[in-house]
C-alpha cells in the first residue's frame, strides 16, 4: 500500500483535480448503480406501488414538483431517480460484461497470433483488420439483427441481455489483439523468452507467465476507455430499440422513453438520464485518458 | 502509379468476398426464407416450387455465385417487411443519407483540422484549453443526445428549425436533392451538426496528438535551425507531415459517418437508408440487411482505395522506383 | 586581435523538475574567433550539446537560461524575440545535427528545402536560389546534383544525406556552424570523410565552427582549440595540440589517456574509475573530485573556475598558484 502512495502513478492523480474529481463521480455512480436496491427511494419495478396518478411529475424544485420524487416521474409514474440507478445498473453490467469479452477474446487472439506467428499470426490479423474498416457500432447492430432473425421471438427477448453484451463485445476485439500482437512479439523475441523455449518449457506456460504480465498495462488503459465506448454503445443500441429488453430499461432505454414526451415539455425524462449516461461516460474516459498518459512516460 | 491502383484494387476484392459471403450465409441460413414468404398456408408443391424459383435446391457454391453475380447487377430480391425489391427501397433513400454524410463530414473535417492545428500548436492557450474540454464532452456524448439537446433547444424551445424530414426534395432523374430548397436546407442543419459533432472531436483530437508528435520531430527543430518562418514551419512542414496518417483516419471516419447516420437518421426520421436499416433489423428483414452491408462495404473499400491514392499523392516514400534508380 | 565572433559568458541552462530545478549547464564561458574551429568534447550528459543548442536558441523546453549571455559580433542573442533570433538562424549560425535520416523534413525534395533555406535568408528569387542549391550540392559531392536535386531525403544514403545537412547548414552563407555530433550515426567508413569534406568547406568559406564530438581523434584532425566538458562545465579549454598532448586538468590527462595511441604498443588503455554523477547527484567542490586521483582537500569545498594553467586554461586548483 505503501508503494502505491510512493508511486508515480498515485503522484500523476494526486496532482490532477480534473483526473479527482472523475474518480469521485465515477466512484458515486458505480455505487449509486450497484447499491440500487437498497439507495433508490422508490423499485420501479415494483407494479403493484406504481400509480398514473404520479406520471408526468416534474423535478421536486419546480413549481408542481413532489418531494417524494427528486427528479419527476416518467409516464408511468415511475420515480425517474430510482429509475436512473436502476438504470445505470443495466448499463454498467452490460458495458464491463462486453469489455471483458472482448478483453478475453482480443488478449487470447493477440497472445496466439503474436506467440505462434505465421499463417495464424496472418490469418488472424487479417480478420482484425476487416472487421476494423467496420465501425463498430454497425458490427454491434448487425451481429443483433442477424440473432434476431436466427431466433424465436421468445428465445430472443429472454436472451436479449447476452445478446448485446456479446454483440458490443464481439464488436471490439480487434483493438485489444493488435495492441496484445504488437507486445507479444515484442516480448517473444527478447532472450529469455527464446530460453525459455529452448530448455522445453511449454508455449501454453511460457505465454502466460511470461508474456502475459508484460501486456497488462496497455491492455488496462484500452479496458477503461473501451468501458466508456461499450457504456455509449449500449445506450445506442437501446436508443434505437435493439438493445436491452424493456422489462430491464438501461439509461438508453430511458432516454428513448423520454423522447416521445420531448415535444410535450416533459424536458426532465430525457435530460436526466442523459445527463447521468454522459456524466458516467466522461468520468470513465477522463480516467482512461489519465491512465493512458500516466502509463506512458513519453507523452509527459 | 497504375500498378500501384491495380494492386489497392486487388487487395480489395477479398475483403469484398469475404462480405458477400457473410451477406450470402444471412441470406440463405438466416431465418427461414420459404416460409416467410409463403405465409401460413401452402402445399408442398408450393413449396418445392418456390425453393427451386429462388434456387436454393442447387448446391452452395452455385448459390453463392448467383448470389454474387445478382449482387453485382444490384439484385438483391425482395424486402421480407414492404415485399417490393430491395434495390429499388435502397436507391430511393441513398441521396437522403449520402448528402447528410457529405454535409457531416464537412463540418467535421473543415472544423476539426484548423482546431486540431491550434491546439497543437498553442498548446496553453485558454482557447485550446476551451476546444479539448469541448472535444472531450463531444466525444463522451452519444450522438442520439446531441440530436435530443439539439432538437430541445432549437426545435422546441426555440423553434427556428425542423425536428425530423427532409423538407422539400427536388427531383433530379432518380436522385432527390433537399440542397434546391431553403426547407431542405433548414431541416439539413440539426442532422448535419448531429452526425458531424462526434467525428469533428475525433478528428480534432487526432490532429492535435500528430501535429504534437511532428512538432516534436529532428527535422522540425532542423527547421527552426535553418531560421524558416514560423508560418512556414507550422503549415508548411508541420501541417504537412501530420496530414499523411490524418488522411487515413480521416477517411475510416467519414465511412464511419455513414454507418452512424443510421442513429442520427432515427433521432431526426430522416428518410435515408439508415433508417431504413434500423427498420430492418428490428424486423428481421435480411435481404435489406445483405444489400446494405454488401452496399456500405463497397463504399467503405472505395474510401480506403481514394486515402491510399491520396497517400500517394502526398507521400513520396510511396513513389519510390518512379525515377528508377 | 580582432572582436571574437562568438562569446559565450557565464551560460547557465536549468531544467524545473518534478524534483527540482537541475542545473544543466554551470557557469559555461568561452569564445570563438572569425574562422576559428573549437572542438567540444565530453562524455554522454556533459552539457556539449546543451551549449550547442543554448547558442542557437533551441534548448528543449523547460530548460531555460538561467543566468549569462551569448553574443554574437558583440550582439547579444541569448534574450532576442523570437523574429529576430529566426533571422540568426540558419542565416549567421548554421546547424548541423546528429542523425541525418531524421534531420531532413521526408515529405520535401532536397532541392525545396536548400531553395526555401536560401529565399528566407537571402535577397534572391527561386531560380537563382535553384541554380545556387545545385552548385551546393555539387560542393558538398553529390554526384549528378543537377539530377538529384529534385529527389526526396529517402532516395539517398545516410553519408549522403549528411552531405546534403550541410549544405543546407552552409547554403545562407553563416559565419558560425554549430555540429552537433555530425558523425556519430554514420557508418565508421564514412565518418572520416564528412569530416574532411567538414573541415574543407569551414576553411574555404572562412566559417568558424563549434564542433561537438565525442571522438578526440576527430578533434585532434580537424579543431584549432578544444573545450573539453565534464558535468555542466568547462573542465579545460585551450589549443588543441596542448590539450591532446600535455592535459592540465586531471580529467581531461584521463580523456586522452584513454585513446589508443598510433605509434606505439600498449597493453592497457588507461580508464578512469567511476562515472560522472548525474546533474541530481553533483559533489559539492570540484565535481570530478570523486574521480580524481590527485584530489585534495581544497578540491571537496570549493568549485575551481577556469585559470590559466600554461598553455591552457583549466578549471583545476592544481593550478592555483601557477
Amino acid at each position: 500500500m505503501r508503494r502505491f502512495f510512493d508511486s508515480d502513478l498515485w503522484y500523476s492523480f494526486s496532482r490532477n483535480p480534473v483526473t479527482i474529481v472523475s474518480a469521485i463521480v465515477a466512484i458515486l455512480l458505480v455505487a449509486g448503480a450497484v447499491l440500487a436496491p437498497v439507495v433508490a427511494p422508490h423499485n420501479p419495478f415494483d407494479l403493484a406501488s406504481l400509480n398514473l396518478m404520479d406520471a408526468f411529475k416534474p423535478p421536486a424544485w419546480t413549481a408542481d414538483g413532489d418531494r417524494e420524487y427528486p427528479l419527476g416521474t416518467d409516464d408511468q409514474g415511475r420515480d425517474l431517480f430510482s429509475a436512473i440507478l436502476y438504470g445505470a445498473r443495466i448499463s454498467l453490467l452490460v458495458g464491463a460484461a462486453a469489455v471483458l469479452f472482448s478483453t478475453s477474446l482480443g488478449v487470447v487472439v493477440g497472445l496466439a497470433a503474436g506467440y505462434f506467428g505465421g499463417f495464424v499470426d496472418s490469418a488472424l490479423m487479417r480478420i482484425a483488420d476487416i472487421q476494423l474498416t467496420f465501425p463498430s457500432i454497425l458490427v454491434a447492430l448487425l451481429v443483433d439483427g442477424v440473432v434476431r432473425a436466427a431466433l424465436p421471438r421468445e428465445v430472443h427477448d429472454q436472451i436479449a441481455l447476452y445478446v448485446v453484451i456479446f454483440a458490443i463485445g464481439i464488436s471490439n476485439w480487434p483493438q485489444f489483439a493488435r495492441t496484445v500482437r504488437g507486445s507479444t512479439l515484442v516480448e517473444r523475441n527478447k532472450e529469455y523468452v527464446q530460453a525459455a523455449r529452448v530448455i522445453g518449457i511449454s508455449s501454453p506456460r511460457i505465454i502466460f507467465s511470461h508474456v502475459l504480465p508484460n501486456v497488462t498495462g496497455p491492455v488496462l488503459v484500452i479496458a477503461t476507455l473501451n468501458l466508456g465506448f461499450a457504456v455509449l454503445a449500449e445506450a445506442t443500441l437501446s436508443f434505437l430499440g435493439v438493445g436491452v429488453p424493456p422489462t430491464q430499461p438501461s439509461l438508453g432505454t430511458l432516454i428513448r422513453i423520454g423522447n416521445d414526451f420531448l415535444f410535450s415539455g416533459e424536458w426532465w425524462i430525457t435530460i436526466f438520464p442523459g445527463a447521468a449516461l454522459v456524466l458516467l461516460v466522461l468520468s470513465v474516459n477522463l480516467l482512461g485518458d489519465w491512465l493512458r498518459d500516466a502509463l506512458n512516460p513519453r507523452l509527459r | 502509379m497504375f500498378s500501384f491502383v491495380v494492386s489497392r484494387v486487388l487487395q480489395a476484392i477479398p475483403v469484398m468476398l469475404v462480405v458477400a459471403f457473410i451477406s450470402f450465409a444471412m441470406f440463405a441460413y438466416v431465418g427461414d426464407p420459404v416460409s416467410i414468404m409463403l405465409g401460413q398456408d401452402f402445399t408442398e408443391a408450393q413449396r418445392t416450387a418456390l425453393v427451386h424459383n429462388l434456387g436454393l435446391d442447387r448446391s452452395f457454391l452455385v448459390q453463392f455465385l448467383t448470389f454474387v453475380g445478382n449482387a453485382l447487377q444490384g439484385e438483391f430480391g425482395l424486402s421480407y417487411r414492404l415485399g417490393r425489391p430491395v434495390a429499388e427501397l435502397i436507391a430511393e433513400r441513398a441521396p437522403a443519407t449520402l448528402e447528410l454524410a457529405f454535409c457531416a463530414a464537412f463540418i467535421a473535417i473543415a472544423i476539426g483540422v484548423p482546431m486540431g492545428v491550434y491546439t497543437g500548436l498553442y498548446r496553453n492557450s485558454w482557447l485550446s484549453r476551451f476546444f479539448l474540454t469541448f472535444s472531450l464532452i463531444g466525444v463522451s456524448l452519444p450522438t442520439f443526445l446531441i440530436g435530443i439537446l439539439l432538437i430541445l433547444v432549437f426545435a422546441v424551445n426555440l423553434g427556428w428549425l425542423p425536428s425530423f424530414g427532409r423538407g422539400d426534395v427536388v427531383s433530379l432523374g432518380w436522385w432527390s436533392t433537399g440542397f434546391a430548397t431553403a426547407t431542405g436546407w433548414k431541416a439539413l442543419v440539426l442532422p448535419a451538426v448531429t452526425l458531424g459533432l462526434f467525428q469533428l472531436t475525433l478528428i480534432m483530437r487526432l490532429v492535435r496528438a500528430e501535429m504534437l508528435e511532428v512538432l516534436r520531430t529532428d527535422y522540425i527543430k532542423f527547421a527552426r535551425a535553418r531560421g524558416l518562418s514560423n508560418r512556414a514551419i507550422n503549415f508548411g512542414h508541420a501541417l504537412k507531415n501530420t496530414l499523411v496518417p490524418v488522411i487515413t483516419v480521416a477517411g475510416l471516419q467519414l465511412g464511419a459517418i455513414i454507418a452512424f447516420a443510421i442513429v442520427t437518421e432515427t433521432v431526426f426520421q430522416w428518410p435515408g437508408m439508415g433508417l431504413l436499416f434500423i427498420q430492418s433489423v428490428g424486423s428481421a428483414d435480411i435481404p435489406v440487411m445483405a444489400a446494405y452491408l454488401m452496399l456500405i462495404s463497397a463504399i467503405f473499400v472505395t474510401i480506403n482505395l481514394v486515402v491510399d491514392l491520396l497517400y500517394y499523392a502526398v507521400d513520396p516514400r510511396l513513389r519510390v522506383g518512379r525515377r528508377g534508380h | 586581435m580582432a572582436a571574437p565572433l562568438l562569446e559565450v559568458r557565464n551560460l547557465r541552462v536549468e531544467f524545473p523538475t518534478r524534483r527540482g530545478i537541475l542545473t544543466a549547464l554551470d557557469d559555461v564561458s568561452f569564445s570563438i574567433e572569425p574562422g576559428e574551429i573549437l572542438g567540444v568534447v565530453g562524455e554522454s550528459g556533459a552539457g556539449k550539446s546543451m551549449t550547442g543548442a543554448a547558442i542557437i536558441g533551441l534548448l528543449e523546453p523547460p530548460g531555460r537560461i538561467a543566468r549569462g549571455e551569448i553574443l554574437l559580433n558583440g550582439r547579444r542573442i541569448d534574450a532576442l524575440p523570437y523574429a529576430e533570433l529566426r533571422r540568426i538562424r540558419g542565416r549567421e549560425i548554421g546547424a548541423i545535427f546528429q542523425d541525418p535520416l531524421t534531420t531532413l523534413n521526408p515529405l520535401y525534395s532536397v532541392g525545396q528545402q536548400l531553395v526555401e533555406t536560401m529565399t528566407t535568408h537571402l535577397p534572391i528569387t527561386p531560380d537563382e536560389a535553384r541554380r545556387r542549391a545545385i552548385g551546393w550540392l555539387e560542393q558538398v559531392g553529390i554526384p549528378a546534383a543537377a539530377q538529384r536535386i529534385d529527389a526526396y531525403p529517402h532516395e539517398f544514403s545516410g553519408g549522403m544525406r549528411q552531405r546534403v545537412v550541410i549544405a543546407l547548414a552552409l547554403c545562407a552563407e553563416p559565419k558560425l556552424i554549430v555540429a552537433d555530433e555530425p558523425t556519430t550515426a554514420l557508418d565508421v567508413s564514412i565518418q572520416a570523410q564528412v569530416i574532411a569534406l567538414l573541415k574543407t568547406l569551414a576553411r574555404d568559406k572562412g566559417t568558424a565552427m563549434m564542433l561537438i564530438t565525442h571522438d578526440m581523434g576527430v578533434i585532434a584532425e580537424t579543431a584549432d582549440r578544444v573545450a573539453v566538458m565534464y558535468a555542466g562545465r568547462i573542465a579545460e579549454i585551450g589549443p588543441v595540440r596542448q590539450v591532446v598532448l600535455h592535459a592540465r586538468h586531471p580529467y581531461s590527462q584521463g580523456l586522452m589517456g584513454s585513446i589508443p595511441p598510433l605509434d606505439r604498443r600498449v597493453e592497457r588503455l588507461a580508464q578512469i574509475d567511476g562515472s560522472m554523477p548525474r546533474l541530481t547527484a553533483i559533489p559539492p567542490g570540484c565535481a570530478y573530485n570523486p574521480r580524481c586521483p590527485k584530489v585534495f582537500g581544497r578540491c571537496l569545498g570549493d568549485r575551481p573556475d577556469l585559470m590559466d594553467a600554461g598553455p591552457t586554461q583549466a578549471a583545476c586548483w592544481l593550478y592555483d598558484n601557477v
